[in-house]
């Protein structure tokens, strides 16, 4: 089965392991995942702060390209880029006077007819089915699902999940054996593009996250966005000199636990490449009666607290 | 929504940000939950519901100090503020508008010097070679800011782990988004 992809820059640089982990996936489903020719940056943060047109025509470009290949559906696993294109696909279906004027800028024809769907929709819609048959390693870790802003917010364009607390990726960890764990910083701010130009925001906000995921024992945080991925990863040395205690749970792209999950080796998925070392303990399988488990000792100890 | 404006009364200045942006600001009844869930209220000059409140008066002097204001560039687009208004205001639109006005008026903020520098860099690079070029933008940020020292520890490790890339992805169609850029620019 083909289905339409848009990478977007993060994912051929420092989001490489995510663009590894999301392929590898849908190989495991037979699914070949089609990267629309010539894809251009949506603009992100940049171009909507900076310029109203600029903002609209880049994903528009974007769009036209797939529609011209004939092209359906595009999976974006980026949320920046996910909510960008949607968002755009939203104000130029929604006025005919500023689509017409968007596909005159980009020169191409524009029919806003493709569906773009974020990582979380595309394995609902391709995968999810069909994930318990092969999960053959249960992810079987405490795990803080973190969606961040953009996958969820603004609901009224995006109709995606429950805005404050969302539960789609938590069903999929679950699915993959996983103990989606209930956490008060689901939705909230990383920091976002602050990474560079002011990264004291930055270890503040993906600060309070990280203290709220390790103060529930969390061991590992999971995101379906390379921006998250690289406040939450990349930042841990700020995050802990903000906090002044030393956190290391590991930050995991969604892709990366369900491949875990059916079977897929740490370096096909990329777990290499994180800048926080990715230990997840080792656990004693299931099935054998009376072995000691570690994790039951932290919940028995968490509800005698 | 430009109906009632359309007699030869001058727009008042919400009225005009309206007409642009299509955001109702006399909607706003002033509860404060925007400012109680913005991640970064803390560190504004005004916090959301403030801004709503200038807005709201009309006066070109509290305009001003918007444009001039960090609370514009300090707005990391959470969409928070929007999520969270009973009346839904779309106050995340009225900062894009806000900061576009500020850039072509030539009232930036000082201090937001390096923000605006990261998103100038950001846009060159697509401008360039039509995607975001990670290592172009960081030395291209560099220049504009001076920050010659910043997160040099990272990179190295970031290159062992294979996330910068030496050479930029240049698309085949560069000329095409080029020629984007061009067009809005006229």
């Amino acid at each position: 089965m083909k289905v339409g992809f848009y990478p977007g820059c993060s994912m051929k640089g420092g989001a490489r392991e995510y663009q590894e982990s999301v392929s590898a996936l849908a190989k495991v489903f037979d699914i070949e995942l089609v990267e629309i020719p010539d894809w251009n940056c949506c603009g992100a943060t940049a171009a909507h702060n900076m310029s109203k047109e600029l903002s609209l025509s880049l994903p528009a470009r974007i769009m036209a390209l797939a529609e011209r290949e004939g092209i359906t559906d595009i999976v974006v696993p980026c949320a920046a880029c996910y909510n960008r294109l949607s968002v755009v696909k939203y104000e130029l279906a929604a006025d005919e006077n500023l689509c017409s004027k968007v596909a005159s800028i980009i020169d191409l024809k524009y029919d806003g007819t493709t569906e773009i769907l974020n990582i979380i929709q595309f394995i609902d819609k391709y995968i999810a089915d069909k994930l318990a048959e092969k999960v053959v390693k249960p992810f079987d870790y405490k795990a803080a699902c973190y969606y961040g802003c953009l996958l969820v917010r603004p609901h009224s364009i995006l109709k995606f999940d429950r805005v404050e607390d969302p539960q789609s990726m938590d069903v999929l960890v679950t699915k993959a054996g996983g103990d989606a764990i209930d956490w008060a910083f689901k939705t909230e701010c990383c920091g976002a593009g602050m990474s560079v130009s002011r990264t004291d925001t930055v270890a503040r906000l993906s600060g309070n996250i990280m203290k709220d995921a390790s103060d529930r024992q969390a061991e590992a945080v999971v995101v379906a966005c390379p921006m998250c991925h690289s406040n939450l990863d990349m930042r841990r040395p700020e995050i802990n000199k903000f906090l002044d205690e030393k956190i290391d749970i590991p930050v995991l792209y969604i892709s990366q636990v369900l491949g875990l999950a059916v079977g897929l080796d740490a370096k096909t998925l990329g777990l290499n490449r994180h800048m926080t070392d990715v230990k997840l303990p080792l656990k004693p399988v299931k099935e054998v009666p009376g072995a000691e488990m570690p994790q039951k000792v932290v919940n028995t100890q968490k509800m005698e607290a | 929504m430009s109906a009632s404006h359309e007699n030869n009364h001058p727009l008042t200045l919400s009225g005009e940000m309206q007409r642009d942006t299509g955001v109702i600001i006399n909607k706003c009844y002033q509860c404060g939950k925007c400012s109680a869930g913005c991640p970064v209220a803390t560190e504004m000059d005004y916090p959301p519901s403030l801004v709503m409140r200038m807005l709201q008066t009309d006066s070109p002097e509290q305009y001003e100090k918007l444009l001039r204001s960090m609370s514009i560039w300090l707005c990391v687009s959470c969409e928070m503020c929007l999520t969270r208004c009973p009346m839904e205001i779309d106050i995340p639109t009225l900062m894009d508008n806000m900061r576009q006005k500020s850039v072509r008026a030539k009232k930036t903020n000082p201090q937001a010097k390096k923000i605006i520098s990261f998103h100038k860099s950001f846009l060159d690079s697509i401008n360039i070679t039509g995607r975001l070029y990670e290592m172009g933008l960081i030395m291209d940020y560099k220049m504009r800011t001076g920050a010659m020292i910043q997160d040099v520890a990272v990179a190295p490790k970031m290159f062992v782990k294979g996330k910068l890339n030496p050479v930029p992805e240049v698309i085949k169609g560069r000329k095409k988004v080029a020629a984007i850029f061009n067009r809005i620019q006229r």
